[in-house]
């Protein structure tokens, strides 16, 4: 029940929002409410499965265990931080008010289709939630509807359409092998029943397409090149769902197969998580140094985090695949984090470009010290959540003798953390440019989210719950060896 | 001859058929032109799974086939027009990345790359329709992706897109027939989602930048700008 009252809640609040009697207010303050309410459905549904395991509304088509629990959780609470980053963030930005209404709209929708990613147990039906999150979040990219905004949503529909065609045919292929091996179940725990009989030629094909497929909506290289467009163009809160989890929530898909693929291919599974990962880590980490625009800064940040998490999971062993799940919830807290305090610099200066920001810390020390605390996070700088997630990945690296590789990620992490903070200490202690930007106020809603976001990025760094402990171990289970 | 012996060749001849329209996307200029190849290569495809379905028969393939043919020759050309701008129709592509003749050469080696792909599967035990449906439905999805590539116009593009899709059921009705009809129905929902949604953004690029030549824009690199 509590499954399908999560499905529901965002689409009927989605109808709300374009009912025309509903004003712009209202609108945004029932996203705000639509969200809290998720938010502790998710908790709920999330102690029900580690009390017992897995939760079932529908057996065979809505059912969650606890790798899906962390991805709702993460959904619903980065939706409860954007939607009130979005009070202020979009009243300010969007100069014709009657538009909020299909911001909202759509806002909802698109949360939608990201809590249906894991709590569906069917591939087919996965693979459609997943081709929903970009057909749901296109328009939201283009929202601002100028020449950058509908470049950026163009390539995104595009190419990421394009990557679930591939994964679609990659998927109809994983149903044949699992007939061949006798399967009639198609979903994730019936494909594992099966999943030692399925003939490695088709499966061997259908998991690369997938793996291509869904990896373009992930970001890996080489199919990221829209993702620094999208992530960039799309509205701050919208930047900080795509960039915080939407990739994570894809990511999840892929994840979920690997010990399936592993079961009938072996360990080459692995070694094509860690190749793609690590080309992944090491691209976006130069990539990351010569960027102008410093939201296009995060969004390579985050081609770096998914192919630190692919690493993580070709390593392989308990305590890599723990290191992926925990870097999994430490980005989403993190990184949305990183793109509200963008948004706030966006918000007070009213550029994107880092030469055009220098003495941030004395225009708006607000936006200074968030940008500067997003970014030490991100980066992962020591006592931040995502410190703590890299070093159990480079440490299970080592401890499973994967030497070259885990000297490799350490490499990449080194120069990633350089070329993030080289560009935000030109902005926030660099010279001032000759012409001086007024610095505008930042709205109070979002310097709130701001401070809800920023608390998981402190707290969690220092300090895991236990009960956090035991969803991400039983999550890391999950995907086994 | 009996009926039934009949209808592999048949569904072969929507096979070829099938994959001829496939090249057609790629071979003509015109909008419009390219939107007809469209139809009847879903035609081709709801007439494949219709003859597959007929012995035994299979009401979910012969479900497939109504669906495919309400959604896909009707429903989405309808709703294109609905959405997207009626001059828009009126082009012609000049400058394609690469001229026809060397496009139809690459998407030959597409299709025979298709079919080298899928021919150690053809040992694994299954219906004789496979050996047509399998490399068909693969030679549609790459030649898709390669029609994506190379145009420059967005409903080309668009219908590049629908046309890998039209290849990954091409495959599926062969291998796997049985696959839930709520969720064909489902796909066929999320379909016209897309192209509402693509249709939709071209109008907007319309309206906004006054072009659909999705080819030209090109403004966001990693340079600074003024």
């Amino acid at each position: 029940m509590i499954l399908l009252a999560i499905l529901v809640l965002p689409l009927l609040v989605s109808i709300l929002c374009w009912t025309p009697f509903i004003g712009r207010r209202i609108a945004s303050a029932l996203t705000v409410a639509s969200c809290l309410i998720l938010l502790a459905l998710a908790i709920g549904a999330t102690h029900r499965v580690i009390a017992s395991g897995s939760v079932v509304a529908i057996r065979g088509w809505i059912e969650m265990d606890a790798l899906g629990a962390l991805i709702l959780l993460l959904v619903s609470a980065l939706a409860v931080t954007a939607s009130v980053y979005s009070l202020g963030y979009m009243r300010r930005t969007t100069h014709d008010a009657s538009l909020l209404h299909h911001y909202y709209g759509n806002f909802n929708l698109f949360i939608f289709s990201m809590v249906a990613v894991p709590v569906v147990v069917g591939p087919s039906v996965a693979w459609l939630a997943v081709e929903l999150t970009t057909l749901l979040s296109v328009l939201l990219v283009g929202f601002e509807s100028n020449r950058e905004a509908l470049e950026a949503a163009w390539k995104y529909a595009i190419i990421t359409l394009t990557g679930a065609a591939i994964a679609l045919f990659g998927f109809l292929l994983l149903f044949w092998a699992m007939q061949v091996a006798g399967g009639s179940d198609y979903t994730w725990s019936g494909l594992m029943l099966v999943a030692p009989h399925m003939p490695p030629a088709v499966m061997k094909i259908a998991y690369l397409a997938i793996l291509v497929g869904f990896g373009t909506k992930v970001g890996l290289v080489p199919l990221h090149t829209w993702l620094p467009d999208a992530h960039s163009q799309a509205p701050t809160p919208v930047c900080a769902l795509l960039s915080g989890i939407e990739t994570s929530a894809i990511l999840y898909v892929i994840l979920r197969l690997m010990p399936i693929a592993r079961a009938s291919l072996g360990l080459a599974v692995n070694r094509w998580a860690l190749v793609f990962g690590l080309i992944s880590v090491g691209v976006a980490a130069f990539l990351l140094i010569q960027v102008h625009d410093y939201k296009r800064l995060f969004a390579y940040s985050t081609v770096e985090h998914m192919g630190i998490i692919l690493t993580a999971a070709g390593l392989g062993g308990q305590a890599a695949q723990y290191g992926a799940m925990y870097q999994i919830f430490s980005h989403a807290f993190t990184k949305s984090f990183c793109f509200f305090a963008a948004g706030a610099v966006l918000l007070a200066l009213g550029t994107r470009e880092i030469a055009a920001v220098g003495g941030l810390a004395r225009k708006s020390p607000g936006a200074a010290v968030a940008l500067l605390l997003g970014s030490l996070a991100i980066a992962g700088a020591p006592p931040f959540a995502v410190f703590l997630g890299e070093f159990t990945i480079l440490k299970a690296g080592v401890a499973g003798g994967h030497y070259l590789a885990t000297g490799l990620l350490a490499l990449f992490l080194a120069i990633a953390f350089f070329g993030i903070l080289l560009h935000v200490n030109q902005m926030v202690f660099g010279i001032e440019p000759d012409a001086p930007l007024e610095a505008s106020r930042i709205p109070k809603t979002s310097t709130l989210a701001m401070v809800l976001a920023a608390a998981p990025v402190v707290i969690f760094g220092v300090y895991v719950p236990s009960t956090l402990h035991t969803l991400l171990i039983r999550a890391a289970g999950i995907i086994g060896g | 001859m009996t009926p039934v012996t009949f209808l592999p060749q048949l569904n072969a001849l929507a096979g070829g058929l099938f994959l001829l329209c496939t090249f057609g996307m790629v071979a003509t200029r015109q909008v419009q032109g390219c939107m007809r190849f469209f139809i009847w290569q879903s035609i081709f495809l709801a007439a494949s799974a219709f003859l597959l379905g007929l012995h035994p028969v299979v009401w979910d393939l012969i479900g497939v086939a109504a669906i495919n043919l309400i959604n896909k020759p009707i429903l989405i050309p309808w709703l294109l027009r609905k959405t997207v701008p009626g001059e828009v129709y009126t082009r012609r592509e000049i400058d394609q990345v690469l001229n026809i003749p060397t496009s139809l050469l690459v998407s030959l080696g597409l299709a025979i790359a298709a079919y080298l792909i899928t021919s150690p599967w053809l040992r694994i035990p299954a219906g004789p329709s496979v050996g047509v449906n399998l490399p068909i439905g693969l030679a549609a999805i790459l030649l898709g992706a390669y029609t994506l590539t190379v145009r420059r116009e967005a409903v080309p593009q668009l219908l590049g897109l629908l046309s890998m899709e039209n290849g990954a059921f091409f495959t599926s009705i062969a291998i796997a027939p049985t696959l839930h009809l709520f969720i064909e129905l489902v796909v066929a929902f999320d379909v016209l989602i897309a192209v509402f949604v693509i249709g939709v953004l071209t109008r907007a690029m319309q309206e906004h930048i006054g072009t659909t030549n999705v080819g030209s824009l090109a403004t966001l690199k990693e340079e600074p700008r003024p």
